[in-house]
């Protein structure tokens, strides 16, 4: 099993590769699959609704962490997968008979909608902090828009779109399996759902950013002039990591209206726009695994500090990532995990480590 | 060695008011090694970055195995075969020699076979047994040696090189200079950029002067060497 992971799934560009990192993912996966045994469904629900977010954390430690493209605006993608996914879901329920297709055509039209974005920004030649504050505005413009969406003009089909008050009624994921009520993905089903497709989504993008293509996004973002020099078209390479980002931002919003059955303009606004780049910032944007953890350790940490009143929460939030950037601009995972790594070195064997065959190889010859 | 691989025909660069580069002509035959020199100023790597497209000429022609690339971008041209060091080492500072060698091999070949190639390359450039180490942490001379050999690793026909060896001893110098005439040897057409006049005389190959952006002289070491006005404006009286 070990082998097997540490085949596929080890390389220069992502972080944790050792026989205890491995062996702490399973724990973890472990630990998710076990979760719902011991929790109310309304404790489901929540964990559901933290883990769905892993998707949009994911594609910005990507295009962040790998490309050093910061997008200030992954919500903008999130917002259009959820309210697509109502759209299409209430619509093609009749025909499809599930809301999968439905889903998956958000997520298509989603990534659409990144790759134009990304095609004018990237084939534009915008580039730095001149990204962040399109990506930015684009969340504002889109909140702004979808908010006076109230009238029933602003009805795509059977679904009207809702303005400030929402898009409502929005089905669950489901399937039809020929009897007589569907079969809804709610409670712990939508749970193991979005945990089993989360688990995929990091074990995939890690083999993405171990591949050429991952060598070159990394290669893109630590000096683009260089890599034109090499012969790498680095318009593309950034519009290829803009969009897989944006269809993960997407995945998160369709299967967070199909979770709570509603959406808003507001998840599109700046707060909300805030929180994926704190998570991704405080849990190291370079180590994919750590800003799942982090996305979903904050976002807890943000609900119990919500009992007390959700400005705080804010207030705190906005305090860590100052303090993280000014003091561990890495973030806090890569640390923590030298860390723990040294400490379990004498109970764990060395796995293959995160260096190149060629470097082990340079570095026992010498 | 009749062949031109690369032609300028009157390419000129104007920056706002400042012409950078005027009406230069210039003819590098395959598998030929000459040096661009001339004063700071001169235009010299204002030249190099209007043959790989980093800039786009105000004026004139460049034509590359007998096609004009005017209009291509620097992504383009490295693909047709052009490659280059620049200046300043542009390595990727935050990554570790190998994986420095291994972007730049991974281009033409999968994982497996450029990881394999990487080490070779790293021996043959002086890099071996440093293949873990960042290349924003090895000293100067070897960032440039890195910077070299990833030049050469994209497999080009026109290697440019700009001021390879700033900041070397002169030991490093005599081996770079031996470097540079074994990949001539090997096929490659290399311009060469350098101040340093020791390391053109080892290189002892055909020079071009620039002066203030225009064509100045041409010809044999020993022939610009003889020439009163580059010693003038370049070499110094002796």
């Amino acid at each position: 099993m070990f082998a097997w992971l540490e085949k596929h799934f080890n390389g220069p560009q992502t972080l944790g590769e050792s026989r205890f990192f491995w062996a702490s993912f399973l724990a973890g996966c472990l630990f998710l699959l076990c979760l719902p045994l011991f929790a109310d469904e309304y404790e489901v629900g929540n964990y559901t609704y933290f883990l769905l977010h892993a998707f949009l954390a994911l594609g910005l430690s990507l295009i962040w962490g790998q490309g050093n493209i910061l997008s200030f605006g992954q919500m903008v993608f999130f917002g259009i997968g959820g309210y697509s996914y109502g759209v299409f879901s209430v619509n093609l329920l009749k025909i499809t008979q599930n809301t999968f297709f439905s889903l998956a055509m958000a997520i298509l039209f989603a990534s659409c909608c990144a790759g134009l974005l990304g095609y004018f920004l990237f084939y534009g030649g915008v580039s730095g902090v001149y990204v962040t504050i399109i990506t930015m505005v684009s969340t504002m413009i889109l909140e702004t828009f979808m908010a006076q969406t109230a009238g029933p003009q602003w009805t795509v089909g059977l679904m009207p779109l809702g303005g400030y008050n929402g898009m409502t009624n929005i089905p669950p994921l489901q399937l039809n399996l020929g009897g007589e009520f569907p079969y809804e993905f709610r409670d712990a089903r939508l749970y193991y759902l979005v945990a089993a497709l989360a688990i995929a989504a990091y074990l995939g993008l890690r083999k993405l950013a171990n591949s050429r293509y991952g060598n070159a996004l990394v290669a893109v973002g630590s000096n683009p002039l260089r890599s034109e020099m090499l012969g790498y078209d680095i318009r593309m390479i950034q519009f290829a990591a803009f969009t897989i980002a944006g269809a993960l931002a997407a995945a998160s919003g369709g299967l967070y209206a199909a979770w709570g059955n509603y959406i808003n303009p507001s998840v599109m606004g700046l707060t909300t726009a805030a929180m994926p780049v704190v998570w991704v910032a405080f849990g190291g944007r370079r180590c994919l695994l750590g800003c799942v953890v982090s996305a979903l350790s904050l976002q807890y940490f943000s609900q119990c500090l919500s009992a007390d009143g959700s400005q705080y929460a804010l207030v705190i939030q906005g305090g860590v990532l100052m303090l993280m950037i000014m003091f561990i601009p890495e973030g806090v995972t890569p640390p923590l995990g030298r860390l723990l790594g040294r400490l379990a070195s004498g109970i764990f064997r060395s796995g293959a480590g995160r260096r190149l065959p060629i470097e082990r190889l340079e570095n026992n010859g010498a | 060695m009749h062949n031109p691989l690369l032609q300028l025909e009157g390419v000129t660069k104007r920056f706002g008011g400042v012409t950078a580069v005027e009406n230069i002509t210039l003819n590098v035959f395959i598998r030929e090694l000459r040096c661009v020199i001339g004063p700071n100023g001169a235009g010299k790597s204002t030249l190099f970055r209007l043959i790989t497209g980093m800039y786009p000429p105000t004026g004139g022609e460049i034509f590359y195995n007998g096609y004009n690339i005017t209009s291509l971008s620097t992504f383009e041209r490295a693909r047709h075969g052009i490659s280059m060091k620049f200046q300043t080492p542009m390595v990727y500072y935050d990554r570790t020699v190998g994986q420095n060698v291994l972007i730049s091999l991974q281009r033409h070949y999968d994982l497996e076979k450029a990881g394999k190639m990487a080490v070779n390359f790293m021996k043959n450039f002086g890099l071996a047994g440093m293949a873990g180490r960042l290349a924003g942490e090895v000293a100067h001379g070897y960032r440039q040696w890195l910077e070299i050999c990833m030049a050469v690793a994209t497999n080009p026909e026109l290697l440019l090189l700009d001021e390879p060896t700033a900041g070397m001893s002169a030991e490093e110098t005599a081996r770079t200079a031996e470097l540079i005439h074994r990949l001539n040897d090997l096929g490659m057409t290399i311009l060469v950029i350098d101040h340093d006049m020791e390391f053109v005389r080892l290189l002892n190959c055909d020079l071009t002067v620039l002066h203030l952006g225009k064509f100045f002289a041409q010809g044999k070491l020993s022939e610009i060497q003889a020439h009163a006005g580059v010693r003038d404006i370049y070499l110094g009286k002796r």
